[in-house]
Formats: C-alpha cells, structure tokens, sequence
C-alpha cells in the first residue's frame, strides 16, 4: 500500500446509486463529493469537464433523467437512483449523434473543453423546444460559456443539429 | 490528386475525441499513487510574511507534505526567468527582480504562492491549507500605475525603488518633433487599454511525477509550449537537464497566450514531487484561475498625430505607460514594446513615428500576452486616433484612411518603427469590406434608427500585424533569449502512412487537420493517412510552441521542409528500382514516374522499398523514410485587413445592439476556409468582449473585484451578433508557404471598430468619448453628461 492509497485511513462511507450511460453504477462516496466529481473520479468518464466553480460555465452539463442539469451544482447523492447521461454515452457504436455530427459538420467547437457542456444542453433545448430560431438558441445558451468560436458556429450547428434530430 | 489538400474545408480530425468525451486534457490524467496538491495564496496584495506555521496542518487527516518559499530557498531553487530582455532609453538594461516561484519573505499579489499543501485526496490538502497560519506584516500596496509612480509609493521589489521595469523608446524623436511643428493640424487623445483576463474555458492543471530509479521527471502541463517549458525550467528554475526532463501537453482547453508562460505551479509541482517521490496533480479552480494566469493589455496613453492642410499624416508621438505587473512573465517585457511599436505606421505612410513606453509594476497579476498581444493595443490607439483625427479635420473617415494607405506598389514598405512589411493590399481589403458592410447604404439605415428614436453609428478600423513570430536573428538583435525557428520530424512508414512531430502546439486551432492537409497536398496522399503529433518533449524533438500566429507560416514551413527531403530522398529509391536516371523520375500525384513513360511506383511502393530495401542504392542512400526540418523565417508575416462595425444605441437606456460586423482579412494563402473563419470569428468575439464587456477591476486594496464568471463579463451567445467575414488575401513574401495568420486578427482589429461605431452614434448627442468596456451604464453617464 502506498501513502497515496485513498482506501486508508477512510471512514465509513455512504453508498450512492444511479445509472450512467445505461449502466447500473454503485459507489460508496464521500457525502460532499458533487456529481462531476464522482463521474470524472470515479466512474472515469472525464468527458465532462469543470471550467469554473460558480455554475456559470456549463462545461459541465449532463442530463439527468432526461434533462440537462450542471454536474458541479448537485452532490452525487443527489442524483441516487437516477438515470444520469454523459457525453460518452451520446454516439452509438462509431454512429456520432446528430447534435455531435452537426457540431462536427460546422465546425461548432475548437479547443473542445466547453464541447461536451454544449452539445449536452444542446440535445435538451431540441428536446423542449424542436423548431428553435437563432434568437432561442442564443438565449438558451445564457448558460454555456465558449472562448473559442464566437458562438457563431455553435448556434449554426445547434440549428442544424435541431434539423437532424427531426429527420 | 489529394482531395483533402491545401484549400480544402476538411472537417476536422480532432473533433470525433471532444465531441465524444475521450479528449486528453490535463486534469484526466491520473497517476497510480497520485497524491493531490492545494496551493495556499496570499490574500493580500502586499505584505511581507513573518512566519508560517504549518504544524497543525501537517497533522491534519491525509495531509502528507507541507512545503513553503524558505523550503524551496534552502533548496536554491531558481527564480523564474523573462524571456525577453529590453533596454531603456540610455542603454541599461531593465529591472529584473527575482521571481521565487513561491513567495519567499514578501508576496506581491493576491493569489502569490505561500505553500504546497500536498495531501492523499483534493479535498483532504484544502482542508489542511485552512489550517495553515500565516504572520503577515501587510504594506501598502500599489495597484493602479498611478499608485506605484507616486511620490510615497512603497517598492514592489525592494530592488526597485522606482517600481519602473524599464522606460524605452522606439523611433526617431527629432523628426518627428519636426513634424510637429509643420503641422497644419495636431490632434490629440488619451486611451487607455482595459485589463482582461484571458479565461481559457479550461483552468491551468499540472501532474509532476519524479521517479527515483531513473532520475527522470514528468511534467503534464497545460502549456502552449512544453518545450520552452522544459528549458525555462529545467535550466533556470530546477536545474534539470533536457534528458531528466519530459513536459506532456496533450489536449489544451485553449490558451490565447495565457498558456505561454512559465507558470510557478509547473515548478512547484515538479520539484516537490520529488520531495514526495510520488506523483502529484494540481488543477486550478476558476477562481485561482482569475488571481494567477497572466492577465493581459492594461495600457495608459496619449498620443499625437500631426497633419497637413490635406488630411496627410506627417507625424506621430506615442507615450504610453504598460503595467506589467507583480512579477516580470515570460513575455511580459516584448508585449508593450516590440510587439506593440513597431506597428504604430499601421497601414499607413506616417513618415515619423517616436514612442516611448514606460513598465511599471504593480500588486497586481502578472501581465503578459494575450490573444493578440501588444498589436490590439497599438491598433485601438491608432483608429481612434486616426477617427479623431477625421472629426476634428473634417474629412472624412474614409476618405482619410484612404489618403494615408500605403499602396500596393509600395512594397516592400520600410516603416520608421522597424519593421519591413512584405507584400499587401490594404486599399483593397478596404473597399471590399465597405462593399461588404453596405457601407454606401448606412444613411437609410441611420435614419430608420432615428425614426425609431435609436442613434446608429458606423465605425471603421484598419489594422497590421506582424505574425509568424519570428525571424530568429531579428528577435534576437531585439533582446529575444531565445530562437524563434520552429521545427518538424516527417516519418513515412513503411506502408506509406505518415506522423508529422511537430514543435508548435494544437490548442483549438485545429493543426491536425491543417498540417495534415499540407502533408497531404505534398505527398498526394490523403489526410486518414497523416498523424499530426505535438506537444510531447519525448516525442517531439524540440520546438518553440504556438503564440503569435506562428504555426503555419514557421511550423508549416518546417514540415514543407521536411516533405521535400523525403520526396528528394524517395526519387533517388523510384530511379533505383525503375532503373532509369533520377533526373528523369517526376513526383506528382502521389506517384514516382519516369517522364513520357507508363513506368511508375506509389508513393507506398517506395516507402516500403525504403524500409524492405532488398533492391535499393544501398551505396548511396541509407534505408529509411524520416526527415528533419528546422525552419527559420526571414521575416515576420503581416496579415492585415478592415473591419467595420454598426451599433444601434438606444440613448435612454445606453443599451448597445451590434447589427452587424463585416470583417475582410488578409491572412494570405488559406489552407482550410473553415477553420480560417472559425479562427476569425472566435477572435471577433473577444475583442467586442474587450470593447463592450469585459474589464478587470482591482479595489484600492488589491482584491480582485471580477474574481468569477459572476463578475467578469465574459461573452455570452445573446450578447454576440452573426459575423460577416471573408478573406480578401494577397499571398504571403515571407515564407514557402505564402500564409501570413490568422490566430489574432480577429481581436486586433475588432475594439476600435466598435468604439468607433459607438461614438459615431453618440455624436450627435455631443459624446466625443467613451472607454472600454462600453457598458449601458457608461454609455448612458456619458449621453448625460454631455447634455
């Protein structure tokens, strides 16, 4: 055992259980740990990702049970026994989502840290909303923050993602 | 034929890893036996540190190591250096302080390193942090560069008692005096350059692992570029040589320059997991992120421009003061002066130019590059002071512009501030982007926004950079520490797939399309065939990173370099095995054939021969398909362009709607339109960030008041328009490549546009000023207090 062993030393934890991408996951955690942290520690699936620590940024949008939720702004705890999605479990098999293959097809990302964020909240404006216009899709997006494009080719991608997902 | 070479919108090939969650960013690596680290800040701007008692935090639960500044002292760890040395004006050299990577007696920002608190969870090393108890005497601190130049000033470093880093200047002063004084017309303006912070989406992140066996470290670090890191802080910081020493940067969630710069943490890290011999990582939250990744602009300036009767410009004097800061970054010294000067001509024939830059440090975050980097400040001035320059004479702003352009039968164009521009158009991307903007059409539309009781403005701005950064002996001859060649390794494999090592770094802009469109185009093959791999000192041979708009017109180049080797090399194995001359083999298309024949080899067939070399000229060549390039440029490259803005006002609220933004660039040969224009269109959107939103703000104490995403007004999709932008491009001079860049054009171009569009509408209404963030609110005190 090294020093670094994160069993060590460990108090009795509690037990958190929920789906992730179709799959039955149960993990003893720490009451404080938030629900990215348990996705990207200990499930593994950094997909998501943390850009700021005010709930701003949206880097860090999952769905749960079906809809778009910030994973920094809710414990893991909070989400026992839901069915929880990440952008790992988006494309099937080698076949991108609409919404990925659109961000693909207009060059809707750069450095691709705030992609998966966008792409998530992107899926759950179409599911609320499947004719968006540029205004609504400029509006919904208060909540995801890019550095890289300009918006200009997330909007025209979520436009034409929304299409796709009809088709 | 290569049917996703040079020209061509490929889609990109790194998108499938982001768009599926499998990136390889810096905070998904862990390490087995990875232990976390918490570094604790200062909370004051200037203090100096009496005692720290790390006892009760030692013990607290999963902490194992506690490290401070006098643990690194005593271990003489280096200072962190600047890579850029200036002169002042009589010839001595600047002010260069110490910069201990953790404060060592004093700290000097908020956010100052203090202690490495290395624990086995995240969580477990902040709570110890809390239990640290620090004895600070704190000082008086400076924060404007007013405070730091007053009579009562405390020194920042205590070996500067005048807080100047360095007063210098640039341009020939009598002549321009002289100008002034046959002037017909003097116009003057005072501007100053807001502070931004540059906000990567990802926040900084280092893991540093030792391992004793081999004496070797590894660094995986969230920097532009790992090999300038290696070598800052391997030979200055650390004291590691090269071979010890591996820097790691996969993906990086953008950078914008923030990501140049030796960071203190990177040293930290490696140096205590060494202490440790375990590996350590630590990710920097957002609010970290705000109180330590260098900031950028922060300019205070006044200048004059002397005129003819005509409109003629004769004369321009700059004098502007540069806050650089706590502590000198890496390249915080090169931005307000070599970078920021030697472009005061613009576009235009200005016959004299002087300036004189003063750096002043300040308890306040380092400043260093940011997305554009010293052209953005040089072109804001410039255009407002070029607009003034119209309003007060009269004339024009187009018709002034035009009078002063520099002609495309001018070049080359030896201005008075350096530089030599190589080749340009700039009447012609001019009167495009006027076309484009419906610039002839803005009267009616002007006057539909005042039926509706809006005033509408119009504004203009030109600009030029100069990119491709840079010709080694002339950053050199200009106080560079350092080459600024870039290299590329070309390896054909044994099938006739390629991986191109390249030393420039890919954080978004989208190398391992546009490289491998280049190796495509010269090998006849097809991008699924080319592996782009960077940002690895293990595997990449060496190289000094992506900023300044370098990456195709110094990396390209590089791997143009490198191809061509391999094409030389694979004739001489064609002509071997066709048994002809190798005069008579010909390249094209991706096939060896002898001229006027039906005799030829694949491009695979000879690089099999090459690693199978069973009949080969042996005698003359060795087996194998693998070149190395460095490429140096000999001169900079100079993209230049118009972009044009209009606002509506609405003059009871200051509420500003951007209608449009054409943008017209001239960034030379377009390897791939679409990332050119996703490369424009993300620029665009931080310059109006930086016009419209965004600003720094320190209290009179230091604090960070725009410490979150809850206070710094970062560009938001509502507050963005849709861009009109296109390329209007005279190929490049300067390299093989003829590309010029296209990384910083957007935000070079873009503040003035918008200030200038702003004060066009507010004229009417007696406005002749506004300074940047144009917020609602200062636009709405400025409507009133001019009535």
């Amino acid at each position: 055992m090294t020093r670094g062993d994160p069993t060590r030393r460990r108090k009795k934890m509690p037990t958190v259980s929920m789906t992730v991408n179709g799959k039955s996951v149960s993990s003893e955690v720490e009451p404080r740990t938030l629900l990215v942290q348990y996705l990207r520690e200990n499930l593994g699936l950094t997909g998501t990702h943390v850009g700021c620590d005010t709930s701003q940024c949206g880097a860090c949008v999952v769905h749960v049970n079906g809809e778009s939720a910030k994973s920094c702004t809710m414990l893991a705890m909070q989400a026992e026994g839901s069915d929880v999605s990440t952008i790992e479990g988006l494309a099937e098999g080698d076949t991108l989502h609409p919404m990925q293959e659109a961000f693909r097809d207009n060059h809707g990302l750069q450095c691709g840290f705030c992609t998966p964020g966008m792409v998530m909240s992107a899926i759950d404006l179409v599911r609320t909303n499947n004719n968006p216009s540029e205004q609504e899709v400029r509006e919904w997006l208060e909540g995801n923050l890019c550095r890289c494009t300009g918006y200009h080719n997330i909007v025209k991608s979520i436009l034409a993602g929304a299409k796709a997902m009809q088709g | 034929m290569s049917e996703t070479g040079i020209g061509v919108p490929v889609k990109r090939v790194e998108d499938r890893r982001f768009l599926t969650g499998r990136g390889n960013y810096t905070d998904d690596i862990n390490q087995p036996g990875q232990l976390y680290a918490w570094i604790l800040r200062s909370p004051h701007a200037h203090a100096r540190i009496k005692s720290v008692d790390i006892k009760k935090a030692k013990e607290a639960p999963g902490v194992i190591a506690i490290f401070t500044g006098a643990d690194m002292a005593s271990d003489e760890v280096g200072s962190i250096p600047c890579g850029w040395q200036i002169h002042n004006k009589d010839g001595s050299p600047m002010n260069e302080p110490a910069h201990p990577p953790m404060a060592f007696e004093k700290v000097r920002h908020v956010g100052d390193q203090v202690a490495i608190v290395i624990a086995e969870t995240k969580a477990q090393a902040r709570d110890g942090s809390e239990l640290i108890s620090v004895d600070y005497e704190v000082l008086k601190a400076s924060i404007m560069m007013n405070d730091s130049l007053s009579k009562d000033a405390l020194p920042v470093h205590d070996d500067v008692p005048s807080n100047i880093c360095f007063d210098w200047e640039l341009g020939d002063k009598e002549s321009t005096d002289a100008a002034f004084e046959e002037a017909d017309h003097i116009v003057s303006i005072e501007v100053v350059n807001n502070r931004l912070i540059p906000n990567a989406m990802e926040p900084r992140a280092a893991v540093a692992e030792y391992n004793s066996a081999t004496g070797k470290y590894t660094l995986n670090t969230t920097t532009q570029n790992p090999h300038v890191i290696r070598l800052l802080m391997g030979a200055f910081v650390l004291q590691i040589p090269e071979h010890k020493l591996r820097i790691i940067s996969h993906d990086v969630g953008g950078g914008f320059g923030s990501k140049i710069f030796h960071y203190a943490e990177e040293a930290i890290l490696t140096w205590a997991s060494a202490k440790v011999s375990q590996p350590i990582k630590w990710t920097a939250e957002r609010s970290e992120a705000f109180i330590t990744d260098a900031h950028g602009r922060d300019h205070e300036t006044s200048a004059d421009l002397a005129l003819d009767k005509s409109g003629r410009f004769l004369g321009l004097r700059v004098s502007t003061n540069a806050n650089i800061g706590a502590y000198l970054s890496t390249f915080g010294s090169s931005v307000p002066t070599y970078l920021y000067a030697t472009l005061m001509a613009g576009v235009y024939t200005t016959p004299n130019i002087y300036c004189e830059v003063k750096t002043v440090f300040t308890n306040t975050v380092p400043v260093d590059a940011y997305r554009g980097a010293g052209r953005p400040e040089c072109t804001y001035l410039l255009e407002r002071l070029v607009n003034k320059a119209a309003n007060e004479t009269g004339i024009d702003p187009v018709e002034i512009r035009k009078k002063n352009m520099i002609q495309s039968d001018q070049f080359p164009y030896q201005t008075p501030v350096a530089l030599q521009y190589d080749v340009g158009d700039y009447p012609a991307s001019f009167n495009t982007a006027l076309k484009s903007a419906d610039y002839e059409g803005f009267a009616d539309r002007k006057s539909d926004s005042e039926s509706r009781g809006k005033c509408r403005g119009i504004g203009i701005s030109t600009y030029i950079e100069a990119c491709g950064i840079a010709p080694s002996a002339v950053a050199g001859a200009l106080g560079a520490r350092a080459g600024l060649y870039e290299s590329a390794q070309v390896r054909v494999h044994p099938t006739g797939s390629v991986t191109v090592y390249t030393g420039t770094h890919n954080h978004g802009q989208g190398h391992e399309t546009t490289f491998a469109q280049l190796v495509a185009e010269s090998f006849g093959i097809e991008v699924d065939q080319v592996e782009i791999s960077h940002g690895d000192t293990g595997e990449v041979q060496f190289g000094m990173g992506t900023y300044g708009s370098r990456s195709m017109a110094v990396g390209g180049p590089a791997i143009l370099n490198a191809c061509n080797k391999i094409i030389e090399k694979a004739k001489k194995i064609a002509a071997h095995i066709l048994e002809a001359s190798e005069s008579d083999v010909e390249f094209k298309d991706g096939v060896f054939q002898i001229s006027g024949t039906d005799r030829e080899l694949s491009f695979a067939e000879v690089s099999l021969a090459a690693y199978v070399p069973h009949n080969y000229p042996i005698e003359e060549i060795e087996p194998g398909l693998d070149e190395n390039a460095f490429y140096d440029p000999l001169n900079f490259s100079f993209p230049a362009g118009c972009h044009i803005c209009e606002v509506e006002v609405d003059p009871e609220t200051g509420e500003i709607e951007i209608n449009n933004f054409t943008a017209v660039d001239d960034v030379g040969r377009v390897i791939n339109p679409m990332i050119v224009e996703g490369q424009v269109q993300g620029g665009l959107a931080q310059g109006i960030g930086q016009a419209l939103l965004e600003g720094c703000v320190y209290d009179e104490s230091g604090q960070l008041l725009t410490g979150s995403y809850m206070d710094y007004t970062m560009p938001r999709a509502d507050n963005m328009p849709n861009f009109n932008v296109s390329t209007q491009s005279v190929l490049g001079a300067s390299n093989p490549l003829e590309v010029k860049g296209v990384g910083e054009v957007g935000a070079i171009g873009s503040p003035p546009a918008v200030i200038n569009a702003i004060l066009d509408a507010l004229n009417p209404l007696g406005v002749s000023d506004i300074s940047m963030p144009a917020s609602p609110l200062k636009v709405w005190q400025a409507i009133q207090k001019a009535q």
